[in-house]
């Protein structure tokens, strides 16, 4: 099978523009602006497969770890990444307002407290190994990790969607 | 096989009698149309040596001595077939018939060429309706045809099957109910002392013990103590064995029903499995925990009650059991007239759903043209209908409670009657007669509860006989008794003398097709030709009639069906992704792939980029509730999902006809990364996707018309290039 090779490349060469946008330049050493770094497995396993992508989505080059990304692209990546991926986990289910749709959440996430609507108990969906997410009415995505490890306050809560 | 079906009655005598000693019939078909349509009695027989023909009305009969060049060809034509017999002269004979009798007639046509050419006939066919297998000469699939017990106590009786490993449990759970039956016997004995020895000498002014009324009070409490808890306790035993009971009935009807051949779930058959697989065994459960006990716990207590009646006094008990039989009578005829109107109320209910199931889903539709008053009007009339069948249901029940509650009431008033007249006789003590009234009043409410089970019972036999009609059903790809591990194949598939019969209807007639290893077979030809179902014999969904199909020379029917396919990869028309994320439904045939494998199937597929775009990735939720994909992305995460198995064998149905052209290209690049190296079959309807097939095979009627690649049956002149020619003009119309 074609495991595409070519485009795993450690030694990536990123650039950063005075807006802060990446540049990534390849082995011919042509410079491509504002292109994107993105997570193919954000939920699953983030720190593997990230694809740097141009504006219009064609992949320029993927890593496969993130570890072996030597500095200072890597520290460009993460912080990229960073600010690219917006999916609060929560901690804790403090209080759902109440069982009629759609509902109203105050929830206690790793970014700190927060509340949000929920359109229908269809957006809360629990997927393999536990883990669960939520999509708000906005279409943010809240994550739970891992279900069972929740204090059994929120668990109690969360009972009926699940 | 032998004549499947044994010889009519009336035929018997006659052809025993016409028959030489060492003749045997190989088969049998009544013609039953004279040569002007109207109907007649015959029978035509084969012999190994002769046809014979059988007339009601005369004992003489007609034979034809069978040689190698006789031959009897079946044809159907609307409702009326005829059977012709053809010699080297012309037509011999001519029988005609009506279309039930088609199988036969076709049947002792293949006898007979299978007498000349020394080939087994075919011995099987596939159900066109349930795909279950059927012999040959059946007209009626045994399978589909209603099933006369549908309902009957028999099927119920099956559950016991399903009852055995939990045993020790039903063990437990039928002396708790014992028991607890029993604890709610003893509260009216214990007033008979209370009354008898107490109360009434106290009354009477006689000194009397009161350290009774301790003993008795005390005793009450306890049993109804008792009562509670091993009421609790059996409840809890039935539900749990019944719970047990219906998730295994409903575990094995599904895995069962993985098993069934394709064809059974064709049509509009969801909705009824579905509601096999829930509602069915879900109303077993529930008759099994709740009714089942309740009727075991209202035996036990009418005989026991009916016991300590007779106990306590023989006379009274025969008195007050007297009205019982009328009761009984009246309850019942009540009820069945009962059910007739619920009958009647859930066929009007079903008939609101089906209102609902046929607009939400085509809301788009009613919208569109504007229809939405005239739904909720259809909706509102078969409301009505329901309001009013209801209300004759209604009007039944409130007369049935008062009813019986009026008859009670006349029996107690017998005993109230009897007793006295015994009391007054001093024959029994007023204790007694207590004791008697709370016991007849428990044994009417008891009898009444055990006279509504039986539409219970009813309706859980029909459950468990719709769940058996599942498990019932064979598999018409039978698993090999001697299997031969496949491991991974070279991808050489030979089709020799391939046929293949839905009922009565053969649809391919003998195909014959080599195809080499890494080749890609383009099939064409109009819908119905049998393309489809030529896939679905090299796949092993079905078996075929008669002949072979062999991949690296081994006949496929000896491979376990599972590890034969596990080298085919399969992309269709509609691909189908389930609920759950990108990455998941990629690895959909090899569950146990890496991520990089994933990524690398899907960058294959050119799947990679848009999967990138999507907010979550390989980690999006697509499928039902997920996120929506254009038909294009759909095809492509299937096309990564045949990828990633790597099979030897590929099979392309129609996977590029439901996309614009602008993603047909896209995903012709895809495939075109799929196919290298592959034995791939691709049916197509655009020939423009054939341009890379080695050869392309064009079927017409179940047969191979002709053979070649693309510029070979261009010159050809024939079938390949009027549907090239079609196309060609159907795509300049569209430019103009």
């Amino acid at each position: 099978m074609n495991t595409n090779g070519e485009l795993q490349n450690p030694l990536l060469t990123l650039l950063h523009d005075e807006l802060g946008r990446l540049i990534f330049v390849d082995e011919s050493g042509q410079q491509h602006a504002e292109v994107e770094a993105i997570r193919a497995f954000p939920i699953t396993d983030p720190d593997n497969g990230i694809s740097i992508v141009t504006k219009e989505g064609k992949e320029l080059a993927w890593v496969a770890n993130l570890q072996t990304v030597a500095e200072p692209a890597r520290g460009l990546l993460e912080g990229t990444l960073h600010q690219r991926q917006f999916m609060p986990i929560i901690r804790r289910v403090l209080r759902i307002s109440r069982t009629v749709e759609p509902s109203e959440w105050e929830v206690e996430t790793d970014r700190g407290p927060t509340r949000f609507p929920l359109k229908s108990d269809e957006d809360v969906r629990r997927l393999a190994d536990h883990r669960a997410l939520i999509f708000d009415a906005h279409g943010v995505r809240y994550l739970i990790p891992d279900l069972q490890n929740l204090d059994p306050g929120s668990q109690r809560l969360l009972e009926r969607y699940l | 096989m032998e004549s499947s079906s044994v010889l009519p009655k009336i035929w018997q005598n006659l052809v025993d009698a016409r028959l030489d000693s060492d003749e045997k019939a190989l088969a049998w078909f009544e013609p039953d149309l004279d040569a002007h349509l109207h109907y007649q009695q015959a029978l035509l027989v084969l012999t190994p040596r002769r046809l014979i023909l059988f007339q009601s009305k005369s004992a003489d009969c007609q034979s034809w001595s069978v040689g190698p060049d006789i031959h009897l060809t079946a044809s159907e034509r609307g409702s009326v077939g005829t059977l012709e017999l053809l010699g080297p002269a012309g037509r011999i004979s001519v029988w005609r018939f009506t279309i039930g009798h088609a199988s036969a007639a076709r049947m002792l046509a293949d006898r007979l060429d299978a007498a000349q050419t020394g080939r087994t006939a075919h011995a099987t066919s596939i159900c066109p309706s349930c795909g279950a297998l059927m012999p040959a000469a059946a007209i009626k699939c045994p399978a589909c045809s209603p099933n006369a017990e549908a309902g009957s106590l028999a099927s119920l009786l099956r559950l016991v099957g399903f009852a055995r490993p939990h045993l020790k449990m039903i063990l437990v759970s039928g002396a708790l109910t014992i028991a607890t039956t029993a604890a709610a016997l003893v509260p009216p004995y214990l007033t008979i002392p209370l009354l008898d020895q107490v109360l009434i000498p106290y009354q009477a002014g006689k000194a009397a013990d009161f350290n009774i009324v301790y003993w008795c009070l005390g005793g009450l409490l306890l049993s109804a103590i008792l009562g509670w808890l091993l009421g609790w306790a059996s409840s809890y035993a039935s539900a749990w064995v019944s719970e047990r009971i219906s998730a295994d009935l409903r575990q094995r009807t599904y895995s069962h029903l993985q098993r069934l051949s394709l064809e059974f779930f064709g049509g509009k058959r969801t909705g009824d499995l579905l509601s096999r697989i829930s509602t069915d065994t879900d109303r077993l459960c529930n008759f099994l925990s709740g009714y089942l006990i309740d009727f075991v716990k209202d035996v036990l207590m009418i005989v026991m009650t009916a016991a300590i009646l007779f106990y306590l006094d023989p006379m009274l008990a025969l008195a007050a059991l007297l009205p019982f039989p009328i009761i009984v009578w009246l309850v019942h005829w009540i009820r069945g007239r009962m059910f007739r109107h619920y009958t009647r109320s859930s066929v009007a209910w079903a008939d609101m759903i089906s209102v609902l199931a046929d607009t939400i889903p085509g809301i788009r539709v009613v919208k569109a043209f504007a229809q939405e008053q005239r739904e909720i009007d259809r909706f509102n009339l078969t409301n009505q209908r329901v309001i009013a069948s209801n209300d004759r249901v209604n009007r039944m029940w409130s007369f049935l409670g008062p009813v019986i509650t009026l008859l009670t009431t006349i029996g107690l008033l017998v005993i109230w009657a009897f007793a006295a007249y015994r009391v007054h006789q001093h024959s029994i003590t007023v204790g007694i007669l207590t004791a008697f009234i709370a016991y007849i009043a428990s044994f009417y409410a008891r009898s009444e509860s055990l006279l509504g089970m039986f539409s219970n019972v009813q309706r859980a036999a029909a459950s468990a006989a719709r769940i058996f009609e599942i498990l019932d059903r064979v598999p018409s790809v039978p698993e090999p008794t001697d299997p031969v591990a496949p491991g991974r194949l070279q991808g050489a598939i030979e089709l020799a003398g391939v046929r293949f019969k839905y009922g009565p209807r053969e649809v391919i007639h003998g195909i014959d097709l080599e195809i080499r290893p890494g080749e890609m077979i383009g099939l064409v030809g109009p819908s119905g030709a049998g393309k489809s179902t030529l896939i679905n014999l090299m796949c092993r969904f079905f078996d075929v009639a008669q002949g072979a199909i062999r991949v690296d020379g081994i006949d496929i029917r000896t491979f376990p069906i599972e590890a034969y396919r596990k080298n085919i990869g399969i992309v269709l028309q509609e691909p189908f992704l389930f609920y759950g994320t990108v990455a998941e439904n990629i690895s959909y045939g090899k569950p146990g792939a890496t991520r990089q494998e994933i990524v690398a199937a899907a960058r294959a597929a050119r799947a990679h980029e848009f999967i990138l775009k999507l907010a979550d990735g390989y980690d999006s939720l697509v499928g039902e509730r997920g996120q929506s994909l254009s038909g294009g992305e759909r095809q492509r995460i299937s096309i990564a999902r045949a990828l990633l198995i790597d099979p030897r064998i590929l099979i392309l149905d129609e996977a590029t006809s439901s996309v614009d052209t602008e993603t047909e290209r896209d995903i012709q690049a895809a495939l075109d990364v799929l196919i290298k190296g592959r034995t791939t079959i691709a049916i197509a309807h655009r020939l423009s996707t054939l341009r890379r097939a080695d050869r392309i095979v064009v079927i017409d009627n179940g047969r191979i018309v002709e053979t070649g690649t693309h510029h070979e049956l261009l010159r050809l002149r024939g079938k390949y290039a009027q549907l090239h020619r079609a196309q060609i003009e159907m795509v300049q119309g569209h430019a103009v």
